[in-house]
């Protein structure tokens, strides 16, 4: 396969390729029958018209491509490589130093495959979710999957930033125009708290961009590969520019006490946008600790205070986002804290900051968006079905729609993280991996693994098998082929992951335990020196 | 290349070609316009014809600029700085009059008059742009700022036009008031209004003097210090910063739309290039001593702007605040005293020409006949209704709060002020960061803007709008093209602001310790 690919020169125009094809979708989408065209009123059902054909179908063809074009990366990528693979370099804007640098390891990797999954599925998932303006919809979905795909690819501190923005404002409109009853006060809320966070880290890439100039010229340096080589800057400084990456993720992650835009966003947004924001936009966060902020400010990241701080904020957003999952009464919402709770784990995995808990991290960053998106995507079936979320309007159904309770079931456990699925593996290894460095910290956040049984069983419990007492319950179709065939590869990951990691854990190692040694050697060397 | 003898009137008449083409120009057409009785045809014809003149005079500017000529110095700048300038200033002419031909029309204003009146003014601002004695830089602001008094009042049947212009003139009078004041202050501590004399004497025999590193005796001290407050003030003014921008809404609201524009976009440009020629020619060697003042200025102008805006329900004065907050990002610009400041400035100015005249077009768009302003919930459902207004506005939005590839250039206009901002040998750390907390702030009120046009539904009793007239759509069309080519491949932009700069001549700008002193002879 790789020879096959080698052969194209696959490598050197998949990464720009990636992101050309989501945008050129976008804008062929507009060419399908709108309702403007047809002389119908914007704004009515385009389901039933027919006019959501074209744009649903043509954003499954084009993101079914940009699904196998990346899925080759899976066998040209090398593990043992250490530079950048796939790399592709232009000058965008000279005077300023800008360069469109794209390149990926093995996180990188995994997450552009994780992406372009997703996304497919997404817009299955969307079919008849979404029966107003699709093309906007669809449109938008494409080109936020650029967007994502670019943070992953992008190697330009600067092009970083330009993508990191690129999919905020698609997902702003997501849910704004196609979100629940309380929409506009979640997007808005979404658009402002990520906004807070990039615009200093704005200001840090400029700064850092500016003490990386050329002497001779004055032009700026964004390049990542020589800020991380070159540019030494004080430790207070160290310590402020940290802060306003720290500030950016973290809002992402969502860690605590940042995550307050997060059940509003998840809960409102239509289910594929849900999945999205759980599934991907979270990972960015994590990803831009690994990427940017803690290799690029090692002795800022790991000073004992910081350290501490960010430490103790993942385990209480672990134990906080496991409780506050316990009492929701709303089965999305419910959902979406337990992603606070999940997305702790990868912030305690790579702040312990041994290889195990940094690869278990990234192994929970695939599965929370396997697992979780999962659950959105039958969260927003059974809405469909029924229009609503609350656990207590179900009961027994179980009995109705088997198969959907089924895939529940299976998908829940392995968001608990029962052994056998793929949660158990990822928040194994952080666990096991941070008692080398944190056992106290391991320990209580272990016990979130129980509260995690505790809320999802207790609300499949009340779904799926209580009395079936409800009559609107009572002849709930079950899931069509088309859900079906969405689910089917999301349950499939839960099984390969859980049974067989390997293939995944041997792309990601290399750059985790380099993640490692570098921030250990240069953090280790920066306490020497002062 | 070619040096011009300013004080050879022949020479120093070809120094003002550009300037001297638009008055002239402009007193011809005053005599057409008034020729005739007014009437809508009239009142067309008159704005086609500044339009050309407006052009040429733009081709003009453009060969001077190809020519290279250099000048000793004098009271006038011979520049790119002043050239590129003068290009912003005619672009916001031509938008301004293109629009104001349309609005005239839609709102029955047959004033032919008014186009010329625009003119005048923009030949004041390229005075301006050029003035390299306080003196001239007076003249100049006097010749824009009456034009434009009587361009607020344009509307004589509305009321709230006449007490936004007689609000305009009056505090406008009194700011003219404390830039003369300043003039004659920094006149009696120098002896001189000229910018590079000004310079000069300041730092003669004061190499490792103490505060303002003035030669002279406390008292000069002290009045230089006043004459610079009164400046600051004056300007400050002029440009709309908070506190002295009280004026600003009302005038903006009252305003017919193609003015208030004009008035946001364009006067601001020219008033922030001498204000920038001023402070970077003349006080760099007093750049501890106003330094404070214009980071203060610049914060509370950020602040004030984009708060107060976020309580903004008209659209028209919603985006009198922005252009508030914009004059602070300009300050951030001006404040480090830097040539990149220069080039960041004007690169800022000429994409916040396209947005403003590109959201007033939507404005005026959206203006139903007879009426003057519109809220911002008219706009609810546009999306719907005229999609392309919807996408154009929603573009232009994005741009003023600096969103990178949907806001298009205008992140890289944030971009290069915020470079400036930290390059060395000043970095002003804090006014960056403040900078973008504040567009956090106006996050706020352009996101509301863009939720109305998409998620609200359209009011089912609104009057059908009428058709958005030709001009007006090849203005939105421009700015919304100019805008998003600019936000992927600003290169071009880049190259032509990065050179221009204000020529210093026979000395240039050294850096002793913390400020930049200009090194004399």
């Amino acid at each position: 396969m790789s020879e096959f690919l080698n052969s194209i020169g696959y490598m050197s125009w998949v990464l720009p390729a990636l992101l050309a094809i989501p945008m050129a979708g976008a804008a062929l989408i507009w060419l399908t029958p709108t309702p403007r065209r047809r002389g119908l009123v914007p704004g009515a059902d385009e389901v039933m018209s027919g006019l959501a054909n074209g744009p649903r179908w043509l954003a499954f063809i084009v993101l079914l491509v940009e699904f196998i074009v990346s899925v080759g990366l899976w066998w040209t990528f090398d593990p043992g490589v250490v530079q950048w693979q796939a790399p592709f370099d232009i000058p965008w804007i000279p005077s300023w130093g800008v360069r469109f640098t794209l390149g990926i390891d093995g996180i990188a990797l995994m997450m552009i495959l994780l992406t372009t999954s997703i996304m497919v599925l997404s817009v299955l998932g969307s079919w008849t979710g979404v029966r107003t303006r699709t093309h906007g919809y669809y449109s938008l979905m494409l080109i936020m999957t650029s967007g994502m795909l670019g943070v992953f690819m992008a190697l330009d501190l600067f092009l970083f930033y330009v993508m990191w923005e690129v999919m905020l404002v698609p997902m702003y409109f997501i849910i704004g125009i196609w979100g629940g009853e309380r929409r506009i006060y979640a997007s808005v809320k979404f658009f402002i708290y990520t906004m807070v966070g990039s615009l200093l880290m704005l200001v840090a890439i400029v700064y850092l961009g500016l003490a990386g100039a050329d002497p001779r010229t004055g032009i700026p340096n964004f390049s990542y590969d020589q800020i991380l080589a070159t540019v030494r800057v004080t430790p207070t400084a160290a310590l402020w520019l940290f802060g306003a990456f720290f500030l950016a993720f973290a809002v992402k992650v969502p860690m605590f006490p940042f995550h307050t835009w997060l059940p509003d966003a998840h809960v409102e947004a239509p289910t594929a946008g849900s999945v999205v924001l759980a599934g991907i936009m979270l990972k960015l966060g994590t990803f831009g600790f690994i990427r940017l902020a803690v290799p690029l400010f090692p002795e800022a990241a790991m000073r004992e205070d910081v350290r501490a701080v960010i430490l103790g904020l993942a385990v209480i957003g672990i134990i906080y986002g496991a409780l506050v999952s316990l009492v929701q009464p709303d089965f999305k919402k419910l959902v979406a804290y337990s992603s606070v709770s999940h997305l702790g784990f990868v912030m305690l995995g790579i702040f312990a900051l041994t290889v195990e808990s940094v690869q278990g991290a990234l192994l929970v960053m695939i599965n929370h968006g396997i697992s979780t998106g999962a659950l959105f995507f039958l969260v927003g079936m059974i809405y469909e079905r029924r229009h609503t979320r609350m656990i207590e309007a179900y009961g027994g159904i179980a009995r109705t729609v088997p198969l959907f309770a089924t895939l529940l079931t299976v998908v829940s456990l392995s968001s608990i993280g029962v052994p056998g699925t793929n949660g158990f593996v990822g928040e194994f290894l952080v666990l096991v991996g941070s008692f080398k460095t944190r056992p106290v910290l391991a320990v209580i956040s272990g016990t979130a693994v129980i509260f995690a049984a505790a809320y999802l069983l207790w609300a499949i419990q009340r779904i799926l098998f209580n009395p079936l007492d409800k009559p609107e319950n009572k002849h709930i179709p079950d899931l069509n082929r088309r859900e079906l065939a969405l689910m089917v590869p999301l349950i499939a990951g839960i099984v390969w992951l859980g049974v067989y990691p390997a293939p995944v854990l041997r792309r990601m190692e290399g750059a985790a335990t380099r993640f490692v040694q570098q921030v250990e050697t240069r953090a280790f060397r920066g306490f020497a020196e002062r | 290349m070619q040096s011009l003898d300013l004080s050879v009137p022949l020479q120093l008449t070809i120094a003002l070609g550009p300037d001297l083409l638009l008055m002239v120009g402009a007193m011809i057409l005053l005599l057409w316009a008034a020729w005739r009785p007014d009437s809508a045809a009239h009142q067309r014809r008159v704005a086609t014809a500044s339009i050309v003149l407006t052009v040429l005079t733009g081709a003009a500017v453009w060969w001077y600029l190809l020519r290279g000529y250099t000048a000793a110095p004098g009271p006038i700048a011979i520049d790119n700085f002043r050239w590129m300038a003068d290009l912003v200033i005619l672009t916001g002419t031509v938008f301004a009059i293109a629009l104001a031909r349309d609005d005239n029309d839609r709102q029955g204003i047959g004033v032919a008059e008014s186009h010329v009146l625009i003119l005048l003014a923009s030949s004041g601002m390229m005075l301006l742009a050029a003035a390299r004695d306080l003196m001239i830089v007076f003249l100049a602001v006097e010749l824009m700022s009456i034009a434009a008094y009587a361009l607020a009042g344009l509307n004589r049947r509305s009321v709230r036009s006449a007490e936004g212009a007689l609000k305009y003139f009056l505090l406008g009078a009194f700011s003219s008031a404390f830039l003369l004041y300043g003039i004659a202050l920094v006149y009696g501590a120098t002896g001189t209004t000229n910018l590079a004399f000004i310079a000069e004497r300041m730092v003669a025999g004061s190499e490792g003097a103490t505060a303002l590193m003035l030669g002279g005796s406390a008292g000069t001290a002290a009045l230089m210090l006043a004459g610079i407050a009164f400046l600051l003030v004056g300007f400050g003014f002029k440009v709309a910063t908070v506190p002295f921008h009280m004026w600003a809404p009302d005038v903006y609201d009252g305003a017919p739309s193609a003015i208030t524009a004009y008035m946001a976009a364009t006067v601001k440009a020219a008033a922030f290039a001498a204000f920038l020629r001023v402070w970077l020619e003349a006080f760099p060697a007093a750049y501890g001593a106003w330094h404070a003042a214009l980071v203060a200025l610049a914060v509370a102008t950020m602040i004030v702007g984009n708060v107060v805006g976020l309580a903004q329900r008209n659209l028209k004065r919603l985006l009198a605040y922005s252009s508030i907050g914009h004059a602070g990002y300009l300050l951030v610009a001006v404040a480090p005293a830097s040539l990149q400041g220069a080039s960041a400035m004007l690169f800022y100015l000429f994409i916040y020409t396209l947005a403003t005249f590109g959201a007033f077009a939507v404005i005026i768009a959206m203006t139903r006949p007879g009426r003057q302003t519109v809220m911002v919930d008219e706009l609810s459902g546009l999306w719907a209704v005229r999609p392309w207004l919807a996408v154009g506005m929603t573009v232009l939005m994005l741009a003023l709060l600096g969103f990178p590839v949907f806001g298009g250039g205008g992140f890289f206009a944030k971009w290069y002020v915020l470079q400036a901002a930290l390059q060395s040998p000043n970095p002003q750390v804090g006014l960056a960061v403040a900078l973008v907390l504040t567009t956090v702030v106006s996050a706020g009120y352009y996101l509301y803007v863009i939720m109305v046009i998409f998620m609200r539904a359209p009011s089912a009793d609104a009057e059908p709008l009428p058709p958005t007239p030709a001009l007006t759509r090849v203005v939105l069309a421009t700015a919304v093209v100019g805008i998003l080519v600019l936000g992927v491949y600003p290169n071009w932009l880049h190259r032509v602001a990065a050179k221009g700069l204000p020529r210093v001549e026979d000395a240039s700008i050294v850096h002793i310790g913390n400020a930049p002193i200009r090194r004399s002879r």
